[in-house]
């Protein structure tokens, strides 16, 4: 059973330690959500998942190797949606996404874009497209090529409910297939039986 | 490998879709030469003799341009964390941009430097060696850009600092890029100078992937 843990992080920014001592374990089919103010370490707690930058202390381990050891394999079994859309002006919402899923191996871009209800937005070049549409473009990539654990942070932001609704099948489809999903949220998402772990007393203890 | 090319085949489609970078490149190439002969007179004579100094300098500048944005456009709508994370190594990436840097902006630069060594009056049998010389030495320039545009990430007014990193690192092919036509104007073989300019390309491509790939893995962090 494939197993996503952390021990004893700790992040400093800076001057500033963010949060110290935190720790999570995410096995398949599970949930974890971050939550805590503004500026208490969600972001950049995600980001250590995601393995863009290494926590000042602690390790970050997946089935008891650390993802340190080898970053491309790692890189090969997350999605990361963090707050840029990535998405390129000059390409159509078809050739943006299919770009993430050809780097990754190759997928279907179509059947994606249908997975958010923007299939009709195939040809619209990305500078078209709203904040929302944006988003959902950038949601796409990760029912195009498949990756078992999804990092996502706040990735609710500018949806309307409708695709809130898609967002939220598609994480429970993503975890009855046996997938993890890390994300923070301000509210507004449901994700049912996830561990919630609260950064706010963490940063609290870094003090 | 195709993963590789679909991220040449990405930056040379938005190139070319958005099209005033390497415009811009290419212009900013033929007017600067252009000027010359305004700034130092008509005379065939003195022409001759700067043109290949000329010619190179400007190539040096104008490859400046676009360079910037190699990854700075990536860096601020979040798809470079993505191309980090992707599962092929970050050097490779680092590679493929570069390749469709040169593709977009080096390459249309050799392409028209006969015509402005022409203008410069340069004799006929010189162009094919300064198209060799630009030939060999603007992937280098590419390259070695590479590593000035990963460092200048998140940096306030990068276009001014990634010049002053990198220019005094072009200082190398642009003397050998120089000697060579040079010596191809005094009837001398260029060979040496172009082998010497072939092994700084050879050098560059060894490290500057790797360089640049440490610039943009630190820029993230």
């Amino acid at each position: 059973m494939t197993l996503f843990t952390g021990h004893d992080l700790t992040c400093i920014r800076g001057e500033r330690h963010v949060f110290a001592d935190v720790s999570f374990s995410l096995s398949a089919g599970g949930a974890l959500l971050l939550t805590g103010p503004n500026g208490s370490g969600k972001s950049s707690l995600l980001r250590l998942m995601a393995g863009l930058g290494r926590p000042a202390a602690g390790d970050i381990r997946w089935n008891d190797e650390d993802i340190a050891a080898d970053r491309d394999a790692h890189g090969a079994r997350l999605h990361y949606v963090g707050h840029g859309d990535a998405v390129k002006p000059a390409l159509t919402a078809a050739e943006n996404v299919a770009f993430w899923a050809d780097v990754r191996g190759g997928g279907d871009a179509r059947a994606s874009l249908a997975a958010f209800g923007i299939e009709r937005l195939g040809e619209t070049p990305g500078r078209f497209l709203s904040a929302g549409q944006r988003r959902r473009v950038n949601l796409a990539r990760l029912i195009a090529s498949p990756a078992p654990l999804w990092i996502l942070d706040e990735p609710a932001t500018a949806l309307d409910r409708d695709s809130v609704t898609r967002l939220q099948d598609a994480i429970a489809r993503h975890r009855s297939g046996g997938g993890m999903v890390a994300l923070s949220t301000h509210g507004g998402l449901d994700i049912p039986d996830a561990a919630v772990l609260d950064l706010a007393a963490a940063g609290d203890a870094a003090t | 490998m195709n993963r590789l090319l679909a991220v040449v085949r990405r930056d040379l489609r938005l190139s070319l879709r958005q099209g005033t970078d390497s415009l811009m490149t290419l212009v900013f190439f033929v007017l600067a030469v252009v000027l010359f002969p305004f700034g130092v007179g008509p005379e065939p004579n003195i022409l001759a003799r700067i043109g290949s100094g000329v010619v190179w300098v400007a190539a040096l500048l104008a490859s400046m341009l676009a360079l910037e944005k190699l990854f700075q456009a990536d860096f601020e709508d979040g798809g470079l964390e993505l191309l980090v994370l992707a599962p092929i190594p970050l050097e490779g990436i680092v590679l493929a941009k570069v390749t469709a840097h040169w593709l977009a902006a080096g390459l249309p630069l050799v392409v028209i430097s006969p015509l402005l060594g022409v203008f410069m009056n340069l004799p006929a049998d010189v162009l094919p060696v300064l198209i060799l010389a630009l030939l060999i030495g603007t992937p280098a320039l590419s390259l070695i850009g590479a590593i000035g545009a990963g460092l200048i990430l998140g940096a306030r007014r990068g276009g001014v600092l990634l010049s002053l990193l990198v220019l005094p690192l072009f200082i190398p092919v642009l003397v050998f890029g120089v000697s060579a036509v040079e010596a191809a104007a005094q009837g001398l073989p260029a060979k040496a100078s172009l082998l010497i300019l072939g092994g700084i390309a050879l050098g560059a491509l060894a490290l500057s992937p790797w360089a640049a790939a440490a610039a943009v893995r630190q820029a993230l962090e």
